[in-house]
């Protein structure tokens, strides 16, 4: 076989045959013969090329440059430049730079890699694209103790806020004895904003049980609880239908796969209560009483679901950890960023081009996420705030773009990486109102079990309407601040201590907004 | 099935069957069905395919459904894939744009350009 450096592939198609290729073609073969490359340089007639252009369209290897609306005219220039000199010849390469192409990073995906090409509802594609095979080797080659310290390993994080080392939250349940241990799954996803959860248990249920299936064998849990949102009306369904298939196929249920171990999951539909998505207040709207949160210790991992240990971890957390057991924790390690493995789901919305999802290496800076995931701002928009975790969260200014997103770098502000939602605001959005539209939903969400959270979001709400229509003072901003600092220190749960965050970062980044609307 | 022999079984099986090998199936349609997806009209999308795909009578042509890939803005997206060629995106699909992209792409083998969002995958 004859050895070609180069190969230009020419797109035959309707637009091209139009654009008249056949004489291109002819003219381009012409050239390369009297410029003397004729055994150097193929040229191959094919059909689409993977792009889309105008006229006539070229693909050329190795360097893999595309050429669009190429005209007879243009053969010389081409062949000189291109093929003589090795000069791409920019004047008539493809622009890709108006056009937004999506990025679909499935290579370096965890959770969401079966998402957008199985199909959730069958149990078979999930098996076929290697799915259980980490339960598999959970069972049948490993001990317990061995899948505590793979998690462990891995520095797997806790992906529903807090980011509480997995692997060390099973090692505190697993070494207990009781006769019934439980796993209860919080996708009770309610923080505004948010639906990263909800795109994993729709796109690949099956990932979420294998996870349960995991965690249960490593802390020798026989039952699992998945307390979900109500109005995630398609991940119950698919949920449901998922663990029907599992069922059916033994691994649920006695002596799964010959191994002695037994589990049963149970779907529980929460009624749309913010504090339900509290670990301890989950615990007792299962057990049927109101969501109010439980002081804390005894933690759940000793005392919890009818006072039972009990494991409570995120659906993205427990999505996580098939990948880890059946790759190993190193291969885990490799994605994230140093003191922060793994990858991390982001849902983003507001003034960007393309809102959506993306799942990218946890350090990824919000700058990346924003312009390559999102296609960039809006047409005509500048870039002001975002507002990231939702109203648990914090307004991360210009100058924050370049931040790293991961826990480490993140520091004072790490609680809001859980949740993933990022909420791009523009130049024209008021800081102030979307402070006051935060402060009214926790005013709303407050269980009331408190006096701290209970009073303090009423004046928080209060105290914002006021500086909102123009009443206020920069002293109402300052004892804005100081209520919200003391609800960070005396609140019974996390609802309470969470206000200080969205307060704070307002009035840290946006004082002149603040100084503005007060001067008035 | 109760054993891992039996879960060998079913994975190689699964396997075989996705990689659209054994001729019968020569393209395969995905369309995604989020709940983004559904609310933009998905349902309506999967079903034109569906119908077109009977009255012509197509029996090469599989359709299937997956979950969101990320292009919440462009939903419904639908890719379509044949053997040994890149993977079409093409995404804002209404019923109106499947009957082209029938017609035009699994019909007669040529991409609706105006409609695609990506190619590869």
């Amino acid at each position: 076989m004859k050895f070609f450096r180069s190969h230009v592939l020419v797109g035959i198609n309707e637009t091209s045959l139009q654009a008249g290729v056949q004489d291109f073609i002819k003219a381009l073969r012409n050239e390369l013969a009297k410029q003397n490359l004729q055994e150097e340089i193929n040229v191959l007639e094919t059909g689409p090329l993977g792009f889309f252009g105008r006229g006539v369209c070229l693909s050329v290897f190795p360097e893999n440059v595309n050429y669009q609306d190429v005209k007879v005219e243009d053969v010389p220039e081409l062949v000189e430049e291109h093929f003589l000199k090795g000069r791409p010849l920019s004047r008539l390469q493809l622009d890709s730079a108006g056009k937004f192409t999506p990025k679909f990073n499935y290579d370096k995906r965890i959770v969401l890699r079966n998402s957008g090409i199985i199909d959730p509802e069958s149990i078979d594609e999930y098996i076929g694209a290697g799915g259980y095979e980490a339960l598999e080797k959970a069972l049948l080659q490993m001990k317990p103790a061995d899948i505590i310290a793979e998690v462990k390993k891995s520095g797997l994080k806790g992906r529903g806020g807090a980011g509480f080392p997995t692997g060390v939250k099973w090692s505190f349940t697993a070494p207990l004895d009781a006769p019934q241990k439980y796993i209860v799954v919080n996708a009770d996803e309610g923080e505004p904003g948010t639906f990263k959860d909800r795109l994993i248990m729709e796109g690949d249920p099956h990932q979420l049980l294998e996870g349960i299936m995991i965690a249960a064998r490593a802390v020798g849990a026989t039952k699992a609880w998945i307390y979900i949102r109500g109005e995630y009306k398609l991940c119950i369904e698919r949920l449901q239908k998922a663990i029907a298939q599992c069922k059916e196929y033994g691994l649920l249920g006695k002596n799964i796969l010959e191994s002695g171990f037994d589990l049963d999951i149970d779907i529980r539909i929460g009624a749309g209560a913010y504090v339900c998505g509290e670990e301890t207040a989950l615990i007792e709207s299962l057990e049927g009483n109101r969501g109010n949160p439980r002081w804390k210790p005894p933690f759940p991992g000793v005392k919890g679901l009818w006072q039972a240990p009990t494991v409570v971890n995120n659906v993205e957390t427990l999505a996580n950890v098939p990948f880890i057991i059946k790759n190993g924790a190193d291969v885990y390690l490799s994605y994230g960023s140093e003191g922060c493995p793994g990858t991390k789901v982001y849902t983003i919305l507001g003034d960007v081009a393309h809102p959506g999802l993306c799942e990218v290496d946890m350090g990824t800076t919000l700058r990346t996420i924003i312009n390559e995931y999102a296609g960039g701002m809006k047409k005509g928009f500048r870039f002001k705030a975002a507002l990231v975790g939702g109203a648990a969260g914090v307004f991360l200014p210009e100058k924050m773009l370049d931040v790293q997103m991961d826990f480490p770098h993140l520091n004072e502000y790490a609680a809001v990486l859980g949740s993933g939602a990022i909420l791009v605001l523009n130049e024209h959005q008021s800081v102030v109102d979307m402070l006051w539209s935060i402060l009214k939903f926790f005013r709303h969400e407050s269980c009331g079990k408190c006096a701290p959270c209970r009073n303090g979001c009423q004046q928080l709400y209060r105290l914002i309407t006021k500086i909102k229509k123009g009443n206020g003072t920069m002293e109402d901003v300052d004892l804005m601040v100081s209520i919200a600092q003391t609800m960070f220190s005396t609140s019974f749960c996390a609802l309470g201590q969470s206000p200080i965050m969205a307060v704070r970062s307002a009035v840290d980044h946006f004082k002149d907004e603040f100084i503005e609307i007060t001067k008035k | 099935m109760k054993t891992l022999a039996d879960l060998k079984k079913i994975r190689e099986k699964a396997q075989e069957d996705m990689k659209l090998r054994g001729g019968k199936v020569r393209i395969k349609i995905v369309v995604g069905m989020g709940t983004s997806g559904i609310a933009m009209g998905a349902r309506e999308v999967m079903k034109t395919f569906l119908e077109e795909i009977s009255n012509r009578n197509l029996t090469d042509v599989l359709v299937t459904q997956t979950g969101e890939k990320g292009l919440s803005s462009m939903e419904p997206v639908v890719d379509l894939i044949e053997e040994g060629k890149a993977k079409v995106t093409y995404g804002n699909m209404n019923p109106e744009k499947v009957k082209k992209v029938v017609v035009e792409h699994i019909v007669n083998g040529r991409i609706v350009s105006d409609y695609v969002v990506a190619t590869g995958d």
